[in-house]
């Protein structure tokens, strides 16, 4: 996977070249970590927060690999964004869902020979209005992003309609200071225009709906203190083909930024049924640098 | 001698009661946290430092008579704070109407504060409750 070896290259540069320039004024952490969709947010949930940590006269971005290991598939992401003057983020993904167990089955079922889905992602990003930490109604922010299906043959198969497709979703953040035990607080909340099934490596739309449906997704967060975030994310899901029901998505969420360089973050991961294997469950570890 | 009408009665027995209520003790708790207006001075001394070394916001800083810029921020925070003390400087907002303070300035002020704090072993709930207090004076300091 050459785009994971390059991020994975750049990210190393970055760390061992840190020391000098800092990346950006914003406070700590309030750039979030970068979601499997490549925006910023948590780890599945976009939020409004625009990825690492320039502030109005700054430009920045970031570089992320992260993995998610479920029962039955491993997911893997490389990613990289850019931020110009928390104004707007431009970032790009790209997925790799190996699907393990279900190799065999797509090949008895389907007379399918794939052993992974491929899905690249551009995103974008603008700050609507608003300061997480200073406004009083928080950050507001409009994001796009536009799918595309580098492998089709397995969700066409299963009945998805399209190899791309455009998510378009509105978030608000707020940080709330010594909100809990004296602890700040973090929320969340964006409403998601979709027709993807499992976030598009699926394909888009399907035989039940081949719209774009609205869907919540919420994130809350705690600030143990400026290096440890923990949290709770949840993200509504479309249920587009019969083939197989599609559940919404958890996540318990740990981040630790040691510096504003480097994030890493740990999260457990609940899927819920994907194609026809049932409750995948797993762990999910991303490390982002900033610069 | 005219008697004394009930509903006068009542409303000066009402004004008086009002007037004997005792007046809640302003609460200090973050002023102490913060250890006293001596805690406050050495957090705003620290702060100082790390203003003049930072290239980010250090020249809106030039020119400053730096004792009573000391004087007067340890007296803001320490009346924000709940502590005995009255801020006697300018109001925030005449005081930075010309200065176009940015965003990343209002961030590197926040930064090299929390740093200040840090560097004064305040604690991480005291330092959140301190900040806030100070960020209802975001929009008089960049004058919005």
């Amino acid at each position: 996977m050459t785009a994971f070896r390059l991020v994975l290259a750049c990210l190393t540069l970055l760390l061992s070249t840190a020391g000098q320039a800092s990346p950006g004024s914003r406070l700590w952490a309030t750039g979030g970590v970068t979601t499997i969709d490549g925006s910023a947010g948590g780890g599945l949930v976009p939020w409004a927060l625009l990825s690492g940590y320039a502030s109005d006269r700054e430009w920045g971005g970031t570089l992320a690999l992260s993995r998610l290991d479920s029962d039955d598939y491993s997911l893997d992401v490389a990613a990289a964004s850019f931020n110009w003057r928390n104004r707007l983020e431009l970032s790009i993904g790209r997925q790799n869902l190996d699907l393990d167990s279900l190799v065999f089955a797509l090949k008895e079922g389907f007379g399918l020979e794939q052993d992974q889905l491929r899905q690249d992602i551009v995103g974008a990003k603008l700050r609507l209005w608003g300061d997480v930490l200073y406004s009083p109604l928080g950050q507001w922010s409009l994001g796009l992003q536009h799918k595309r299906n580098r492998t089709f043959l397995v969700p066409e198969a299963i009945g998805a309609r399209d190899d791309q497709g455009t998510d378009v979703y509105l978030s608000a953040s707020k940080l709330l200071f010594a909100a809990v035990l004296d602890r700040n607080l973090l929320l969340n909340a964006t409403v998601r225009a979709t027709r993807a099934n499992q976030g598009g490596l699926l394909g888009f739309g399907g035989d039940r709906n081949n719209d774009h449906e609205l869907m919540a997704e919420a994130s809350v967060g705690v600030f143990l203190n400026r290096h440890w975030l923990v949290g709770l994310e949840y993200r509504q899901k479309p249920d587009n083909l019969t083939f197989a029901d599609e559940q919404d998505w958890w996540d318990l969420f740990l981040a630790w930024v040691p510096d504003r360089r480097l994030t890493v973050t740990a999260a457990w991961v609940d899927l819920g049924d994907i194609a026809d294997l049932q409750h995948q469950q797993g762990a999910y570890v991303s490390l982002q640098a900033s610069f | 001698m005219t008697p004394i009408r009930p509903w006068l009665l009542i409303l000066i027995l009402a004004v008086t009661a009002g007037c004997q209520t005792p007046v809640a003790a302003p609460d200090d708790t973050l002023y102490q946290d913060l250890g006293a207006r001596s805690g406050i001075a050495d957090v705003v001394e620290e702060l100082l430092y790390l203003i003049v070394d930072d290239d980010r916001i250090n020249r809106q800083f030039r020119g400053l008579d730096v004792a009573s810029f000391h004087r007067h921020l340890t007296d803001q925070l320490c009346q924000l704070a709940g502590g005995p003390c009255t801020y006697s400087g300018r109001a925030m907002r005449p005081l930075h109407a010309d200065m176009a303070i940015t965003d990343t300035e209002f961030n590197a002020l926040t930064e090299n504060l929390v740093l200040a704090m840090e560097r004064n072993n305040i604690a991480t709930g005291v330092q959140n409750r301190l900040l806030a207090r100070l960020i209802a004076l975001y929009p008089e300091v960049r004058n919005l």
